[in-house]
């Protein structure tokens, strides 16, 4: 230790700055210790509840409900996952969650990148009036349109139909934004090759925009995916029927329903686990891109 | 020269006229979207919020008749069980936010600072870890979160390891700080405080603070939110760079006042963000509530966002669930506001704006003496980086 320690001291260093310098790098290296403990136990405590998730889904009822910590099932069974499977309707929620979910990821991308073009891009009059009335719309509490969005839903019958399921979350203000930030900040010059060859403004928008814009794409995809996917408060206002249970409705259903407390655990850990592969793989998939995106100038 | 003028002035007097007819329809989507399922929607709930609708029929029909504010004061005036819900509701709510917010917000700079140190190895891995929990959904979250602290579950069993008997905690109600109370005796309050109160609820009641349920809760949401506010600090710490701090280290100060005298004043707008999503975020508590406790034990986890919602859908008072709804909008704003009060650039006192100016100075003075002489951390690290940008 100490022997790094002075050939890292440049001979240079006057007396008074050596000792600084010194007490400095010793608190360095003794801070590196405590960060690396604190940062492990840390994700020890982030981690830990998953794996213990993934284990039980592996247990039998006995056995999960006896050894609630350990990592290794008594038996290793997959009882749970063939009952979800097999014998409850878990199939029909996961189908339902499926299809919303990419309608809703392909309507989102589509209107919100058209939107957020017209917005920064198209002169028009009453720009600014949709603008200020965007920003509004997203200062509304979500939660607070649960009852309303029940309410239009019925009257326009269709409640308990994909269409009513759908169509409500085909936009979302902040895709809007985030399109419309990224809009501005590309050149204009493309676009004017095109006018003077006079395209159309749909085919400009489609053909050469619209790829240049891929990162903000890739990023709208992903949260549309996840917003859409994790979604649970809409579906319950907009649904009752078991046929068009989503996964979000089905797992809440299984936690609280009719199983009584403490039993049965396995099967609904398996279900949890299940339900969040598709977004984990989309995570790990595009870990770069989610977490480093305002990350730029810095280069590890 | 002079044809590509014309020509390109040609295109942009074609554009123009396509402009505004494209511009409104390339809006048209969004337009129809936002008002059919947002404005008028919230309007209709508005109507609703002043009618005696009982969920039967339409809400225009002719059968349903104006009730003014009945709805309103059958929450917030009319002493009953409405208002005593109610009361409830934003007692359970106002601890949720008193306690997540600060935690959430502090554990999050907290994780980001960590991992914005320079010498980290495996940020990479701390950092998936830590925002992975944010991206699952808060139904998947809340089924494990019931295993991990069921009575017999993971938490109490670990708690057993060093012979504590951990309560049952998502049917536990009793207040945190009743429970408090209660171990140094005290388990009447005052008559001052359960003779008055507020929203049908004695102050007494109001004081007991959290239940054991709604605090498993909370440490459930504090778990799934701190990735993504640490993402926020993680990005702010980054634009704002390590020179200043590798000074102050330089200069023989601990970490401890260098986040609290460096890093923190840097990112005052970042913690603004983070504490106003907070508590926005926290007044909309449905979901976990939806999956989880369903506002049990005794009513202690229940929030006005699920409480709007069970009024209207499970016990058909769908005015009086219109009108929480509206009062929780309200409350949201206020809340939002209050806070940017607090928050807002106060001046400092004259002492602290002194050492701060000093701080400033000196840093400034060692980190130029620190690059003068070119040694070091600093050069050895810079040569370390280019490497990495070679492979």
């Amino acid at each position: 230790m100490s022997e790094t320690h002075t050939s890292l001291t440049p001979v240079t260093l006057r007396q008074t700055d050596e000792g600084r310098f010194r007490r400095a790098l010793h608190s360095l290296i003794h801070g590196r210790v405590l960060l690396y403990l604190a940062l492990a136990v840390i994700a020890l405590i982030y981690i830990l509840p998953f794996v213990i998730q993934i284990a039980t889904s592996f247990k039998s009822d006995a056995d999960a409900a006896a050894n609630p910590v350990s990592l290794i099932p008594e038996v290793w069974t997959t009882a749970a996952y063939r009952r979800l499977f097999l014998n409850s309707d878990f199939p029909v929620w996961f189908k339902n969650s499926v299809i919303v979910t990419l309608v809703v990821t392909a309507g989102r991308v589509f209107f919100d990148s058209m939107a957020g073009y017209a917005l920064s891009r198209l002169r028009f009059p009453g720009r600014n009036l949709i603008f200020t009335l965007l920003v509004a719309v997203m200062s509304v509490p979500m939660v607070v349109l649960l009852i309303p969005k029940f309410l239009i839903i019925k009257t326009l019958g269709i409640y308990d139909s994909y269409l009513g399921m759908i169509l409500p979350l085909l936009i979302d203000a902040s895709g809007v934004f985030i399109m419309k930030n990224f809009f501005e900040s590309i050149p204009r010059s493309v676009e004017e090759q095109a006018m003077i060859d006079r395209a159309g403004t749909f085919r400009i928008f489609w053909s050469i925009v619209l790829p240049m814009a891929r990162p903000a794409l890739v990023t709208i995809t992903i949260l549309s995916f996840q917003g859409s996917w994790n979604e649970l408060s809409h579906f319950i206002v907009s649904t009752q029927s078991p046929a068009l249970t989503t996964l979000t409705k089905g797992v809440a259903s299984l936690a609280s329903g009719q199983l009584s407390a403490g039993s049965q655990y396995p099967i609904k850990l398996a279900a949890a686990a299940v339900m969040t592969i598709p977004v984990a793989v989309l995570f790990f998939a595009f870990q770069k891109r989610i977490m480093n995106t305002s990350e730029g100038s810095v280069k590890e | 020269m002079d044809v590509t003028g014309t020509q390109s002035h040609g295109a942009t007097r074609i554009k123009h006229g396509n402009e505004r007819l494209s511009g409104w329809l390339f809006c048209m989507p969004m337009l129809v979207i936002l008002g059919v399922f947002l404005v008028i929607p919230i309007t209709m709930a508005l109507w609703v919020s002043f009618s005696d609708w009982s969920g039967r029929g339409s809400p225009f029909s002719s059968h349903v008749n104006f009730a003014g504010f009945s709805n309103y004061a059958a929450v917030l005036t009319k002493p009953g069980l409405a208002q005593s819900d109610f009361g409830t509701a934003i007692r359970n709510n106002a601890w949720y936010t008193l306690l997540v917010v600060p935690l959430q917000t502090l554990l999050s700079l907290l994780l980001a600072v960590m991992l914005n140190r320079r010498i980290l190895k495996a940020r990479g891995f701390f950092r998936t870890a830590f925002y992975f929990p944010s991206v699952t959904s808060s139904v998947a979250i809340t089924v494990l979160w019931m295993f991990l602290f069921g009575a017999s579950g993971s938490i109490n069993a670990m708690l057993s390891w060093v012979g504590i008997n951990g309560p049952n905690w998502f049917n536990d109600p009793r207040g945190l700080i009743q429970i408090l109370l209660g171990s140094i005796g005290i388990s009447k309050g005052p008559s001052v405080l359960t003779q008055h109160g507020l929203l049908g609820l004695s102050w007494w009641e109001w004081l007991a603070g959290p239940s054991v349920a709604m605090f498993a809760i909370m440490l459930m949401v504090i778990f799934t939110t701190s990735g993504t506010f640490m993402l926020m600090f993680i990005a702010a710490l980054q634009s704002i760079g390590e020179g200043t701090e590798e000074a102050a280290i330089m200069d023989g100060t601990n970490a401890w006042q260098r986040l609290w005298h460096i890093t923190v004043p840097q990112l005052k707008p970042t913690i603004f963000t983070v504490v106003t999503l907070g508590i926005i975020g926290t007044w909309q508590v449905f979901d976990q509530i939806y999956t989880g406790t369903k506002g049990g034990p005794s009513k202690t986890t229940l929030t006005p966002a699920y409480l709007s919602y069970s009024a209207a859908f499970d016990n058909q008072e769908w005015g009086q669930g219109a009108a929480i709804s509206f009062v929780l909008f309200v409350i949201i704003i206020v809340m939002t506001w209050i806070q940017r009060q607090l928050m807002k650039d106060r001046k400092m006192s004259r002492r602290k704006t002194a050492y701060y100016a000093a701080m400033k100075a000196e840093t400034l003075a060692s980190a130029q003496s620190a690059s003068g002489l070119g040694t070091g951390q600093g050069s050895a690290r810079s040569t370390s980086t280019g490497d990495a940008e070679h492979v």
